[in-house]
């Protein structure tokens, strides 16, 4: 059996580029790379007083889950999810560890309640009604290619369709010194076992050590090394530019993930 | 689905490291739980702490892994000689092809929590010998197992709070379904750290005493740790027809005290961040779906190791979920009393206690019970039985509404 599925839906948010249209124009050369941080937009899915607890690792994986979704015209809740992200919500971490290391250790139970890794998968649940599979994986820098493995096996054993969601945000100092995250980031591609209306391309996926595939845009190398959810971005610029192929994605040490792409004409 | 053989596992916890500790506590109904002295903690709880884990060393070349998770996942390897069965079908696939997936709520986030108080006092920096990659990131603990066992395959870390390490058994299968891998070591990770001692306090999810699952006075749970690993291996793959002829296995290279992961089902709430849907919807679904992928009907399960975690909502809804599917004569229990709630670890720490129930005949009897709560009508073990069991499921459930039960059986 072979690891493949028809990507269906796309969605993508990170600095400078807020959402998917906007993206391909600066993939097509037809627009620069925003210099702003990435904006986070309202999350109305949300009842409200589950809105006022998240943050920004919610909004950004609900955020890009809703357009892919959205592209592949399909009911948010009918998908498996693997949603996969290096550090999740680097804010609350960081508010938790503060409240430790005061005398009282005094712990919101909200934020400890968002301080699972699943947090939002959680709330995407929530929010769509979706009882069905969710996994939330970490791979560190290789989170992105962990959860597009994940996924692709899930289409593949299944012949389900399974929405993965990577994305990542910043941790404010004193972490952010050690993991340099600058912003938030998030990916997310609705696969599907068999190929539909809306469906962009055909990926195949495997092992491989070739040499991993860059941006040739200076800007968008910089945010693929920098944030690990942006280590999908020469896939999305292929999938948006229609380039088929092999492209070499960054996965662990030693070994890359080769992802074969076969546009939809 | 295929059923995969768990060609060795072993458990280290707070009652037992390695399986033989284990399985004499278990037989003994003797509990782990002890009052809460870990760290600076000031919290009146009780605490399922392994003993040691500060005193073991990491193989010099992975030293900067060097964080009690580590430690602890370090001596679970140790055990059983689980790390030479997995050298040996790494020698059998090669390396590339095992996997390596394991559970983990907060990994070494307490090595961030004693770097917090240990700020340079005027720029606020951490410490310069902290290890973000290598410590904190939940990665951590799958990228130290995947090292110190030279494997090359596929890894990663599932997060899914305290369903982790049950849900690791699902992706493990998949990949080996599809071909990417042909045997993965799976398991579960979880150290006792601040967030979690004083994160389910604040929620007042914690008990003043030792955890006490399906007891009418239940207020809570005893946090724990433990470190539990399986290497799981498609049955097929090796020494073809070893079966006999017109058994059901006769396909599969399977002996008949093998222990085999028949199905895995998994399921989401869509209810709440923190509790539990209060009829036990999710947890139905995630049962059924583990029959389902199993084909085996209600009947064929023999006993239940419930999540019972000792929360007023858990075993509440559990039960409701529980009888709803296998009606009030399953027998059932949680090992929790004994080991406390290892949280990501618990999955696969319960998973191994199923295998050793399997393997050796008996169904633990659940601790710290004084008064069955007659609102709860699941069928809930107080004795531990002697008997021969076919198949048994094991469930987890999760904060963020995230649900898996794994089924498993003896081969023969």
């Amino acid at each position: 059996m072979s690891l493949s599925a028809y990507v269906s839906g796309v969605g993508l948010l990170g600095p400078g580029l807020a959402g998917w249209p906007e993206a391909a124009r600066v993939f097509a050369g037809e627009a620069a790379l925003g210099a702003g941080r990435t904006v986070l937009p309202a999350l109305s899915l949300l009842p409200a007083a589950e809105r006022r607890r998240v943050g920004r690792a919610v909004q950004v994986a609900m955020a890009v889950a809703l357009e892919a979704a959205a592209g592949a015209g399909a009911d948010p809740a009918s998908f498996a999810c693997v949603f996969t992200s290096s550090g999740g919500d680097g804010h609350n971490c960081h508010a938790l560890c503060e409240s430790l290391a005061q005398p009282d250790r005094a712990v919101s139970p909200t934020r400890f309640s968002n301080s699972v890794h699943n947090a939002a998968a959680g709330y995407w649940s929530i929010a769509t009604g979706s009882t069905l599979e969710s996994t939330v994986l970490c791979a560190h820098d290789a989170s992105f290619c962990a959860g597009l493995l994940e996924a692709l096996a899930q289409v593949s054993a299944a012949a389900k369709a399974v929405l993965l969601v990577a994305y990542d945000t910043e941790y404010p100092e004193p972490i952010h010194s050690k993991r340099p995250v600058p912003d938030a980031f998030g990916a997310a591609l609705v696969l599907t076992p068999g190929r539909t209306p809306r469906s962009v391309a055909r990926l195949r996926a495997g092992f491989s050590d070739d040499k991993v595939e860059v941006m040739s845009n200076a800007s968008l190398e910089i945010l693929r090394g920098a944030i690990p959810a942006a280590r999908c971005l020469p896939l999305l610029h292929r999938l948006e530019r229609g380039t088929p192929g092999p492209c070499v994605l960054e996965y662990l040490d030693s070994l890359s993930v080769c992802v074969e792409l076969e546009p939809c004409g | 689905m295929v059923p995969l053989r768990l060609t060795c596992f072993t458990a280290t916890s707070c009652i037992g490291q390695g399986l033989a500790p284990m399985l004499e506590s278990l037989l003994a109904g003797r509990s782990g739980l002890t009052p809460c002295d870990f760290e600076t903690a000031d919290l009146r709880t009780y605490i399922g702490e392994v003993p040691g884990v500060d005193e073991v060393r990491l193989p010099a070349e992975l030293a900067p892994f060097n964080c009690r998770n580590n430690r602890l996942a370090e001596l679970g390897l140790r055990q059983d000689g689980f790390a030479d069965a997995v050298a040996r079908v790494a020698g059998r696939y090669t390396a590339a092809r095992v996997g390596v997936f394991i559970g983990t709520s907060t990994a070494g986030i307490l090595e961030t929590e004693q770097a917090y108080r240990r700020r340079d006092p005027v720029t606020g920096a951490l410490p310069a010998d902290f290890e973000y990659a290598k410590t904190q990131n939940s990665f951590s603990v799958a990228d130290y197992v995947r090292r110190r066992l030279q494997l090359r395959g596929p890894a990663a870390v599932v997060s899914c709070a305290c369903a982790s390490s049950a849900k690791v058994f699902a992706s493990a299968q998949r990949m080996i379904e599809v071909g990417l891998i042909d045997a993965a070591v799976v398991g579960g990770v979880d150290s006792l750290c601040l967030t979690t001692l004083y994160g389910f306090h604040s929620l007042q999810l914690s008990s003043a005493a030792p955890c006490r699952p399906f007891d009418v006075a239940r207020d809570g749970i005893s946090v724990g740790e433990a470190a539990a690993f399986v290497l799981l291996e498609r049955p097929d793959r090796e020494r073809p027809g070893r079966g006999r002829p017109g058994c059901a296995r006769s396909a599969l290279d399977l002996a008949a005290d093998d222990v085999v992961l028949l199905g895995v089902g998994e399921s989401s709430d869509a209810y709440h961040m923190s509790a539990p849907h209060p009829e036990g919807l999710g947890a139905r679904h995630a049962m059924q779906a583990a029959l389902t992928a199993a084909h085996l009907p209600v009947d064929a399960v023999d006993y239940i190791n419930f999540h019972g975690t000792g929360t007023l909502s858990n075993d509440r809804s559990e039960s409701r979920a529980v009888v709803g599917l296998f009606g009030t004569s399953t027998p059932g229990s949680s090992t929790k009393g004994a080991t406390g709630h290892t949280l990501g670890a618990a999955g696969a720490l319960e998973a191994v206690i199923c295998a050793l129930a399997l393997r050796h005949e008996f169904m633990p009897g659940g601790l710290n019970i004084s008064r069955h709560d007659p609102a709860l009508s699941a069928c809930y073990l107080r004795e531990t039985r002697r008997v021969r069991l076919g198949a048994v499921l094991s469930n987890s459930f999760g904060f963020g509404g995230t649900n898996c039960s794994l089924l498993l059986g003896r081969a023969g």
